[in-house]
């Protein structure tokens, strides 16, 4: 399914998919013809009542992987998978909060599978999302998360805002963080891109947030 | 060309792999650095994973905590940048 011009989700069946925790992730491999395997890792973004996983690709030009799955893959192709992966950047409902979640671009991938099953499990933990994309366009899931009951979304555009858009247009700062963040003490996940997830993570801190509660995840720079 | 920094992951990344190592999750797990004693969650900790192996360091000292690499078939660990592992017993 389309979400962006560069970005597509896909639903995998997984035959004996044991079922996971939101902010976990699965790796594919892919192995061309000749016998070339190129092996990446996604983010799952569905919750864990939707079922199977689902996956938020974002097509990286120079990538390997990512405009196969993003332009070409069809409905019924086969890939192999690993997972789910990970158990550090997870939230489960019981954890609690208040819940402050820091996504720039497909980094909210991960971030949607909490605030899915935040709704799947009717949790009314205090939630604040903030999200920085490029472009209007380029926000994943828009329509969802106006949709989203009971959370605090904030918006940033850092290339191109919408006409007459008077939210924030700029890269999440400190001045920002200030403004949007819920008081120190809140559960806090960042995932992005490494240089965004790092200055997010460093100016929490300045602000006061303790670093353990602060949990993070990159998505680098490269790899696609 | 994207810089070092830019390129660096975070132990997030190699959860697969090191599940293959350690047969099970450890990425929540809490590792001690052998080099400066720092303890943090083996998600934290910085990989690079761009070259022909995986490299993860400390993120206080930076110092090589664990290596990895795949030659021929065979999966090869390094862990001697290991001082301790706590994780929750099965």
């Amino acid at each position: 399914m389309r979400e962006t011009p560069s970005a597509a989700t896909l639903v995998l069946g997984v035959e004996g998919w044991p079922g996971h925790r939101a902010g976990q992730h699965m790796d594919l491999r892919l192995t061309a013809e000749d016998g070339y395997q190129a092996q990446r890792s996604y983010s799952i973004s569905s919750a864990p009542e939707d079922g199977g996983p689902a996956i938020t690709v974002e097509r990286l030009e120079d990538g390997e992987v990512s405009p196969y799955l993003v332009d070409d893959a069809q409905a019924g192709d086969f890939v192999e998978v690993r997972g789910p992966v990970g158990g550090w950047f997870v939230w489960d409902a019981s954890q609690g909060g208040p819940l402050f979640l820091v996504a720039g671009g497909s980094g909210l991938a991960p971030l949607m599978a909490m605030l899915r099953h935040r709704a799947h499990a009717g949790s009314d933990v205090e939630t604040t999302l903030l999200v920085s994309a490029r472009r209007p366009e380029d926000l994943l899931y828009a329509s969802e998360l106006n949709a989203l009951d009971g959370v605090r979304v904030e918006r940033t555009f850092t290339r191109a805002a919408p006409e007459g858009w008077t939210g924030y247009a700029r890269r999440v700062d400190r001045d920002m963080l200030a403004e949007v963040a819920p008081a120190p003490g809140a559960r806090v996940y960042v995932c992005g891109p490494t240089g965004f997830v790092e200055g997010v993570a460093e100016n929490l801190v300045a602000l006061g947030h303790d670093p353990s509660r602060i949990r993070t995840e990159r998505f680098g720079a490269t790899g696609g | 060309m994207a810089t070092i920094e830019e390129m660096r992951l975070d132990g997030n990344a190699v959860a697969g792999l090191l599940g293959d190592v350690f047969a099970g999750e450890i990425t929540a797990a809490l590792v001690s650095c052998a080099h400066c004693g720092a303890t943090g969650a083996v998600a934290t900790a910085h990989v690079y994973m761009h070259g022909p192996g995986v490299v993860m360091r400390c993120p206080d000292c930076t110092g090589v905590v664990m290596r990895f690499a795949q030659v021929r078939g065979r999966l090869l660990a390094d862990l001697h940048g290991v001082g301790r592992m706590e994780l929750s017993a099965p």
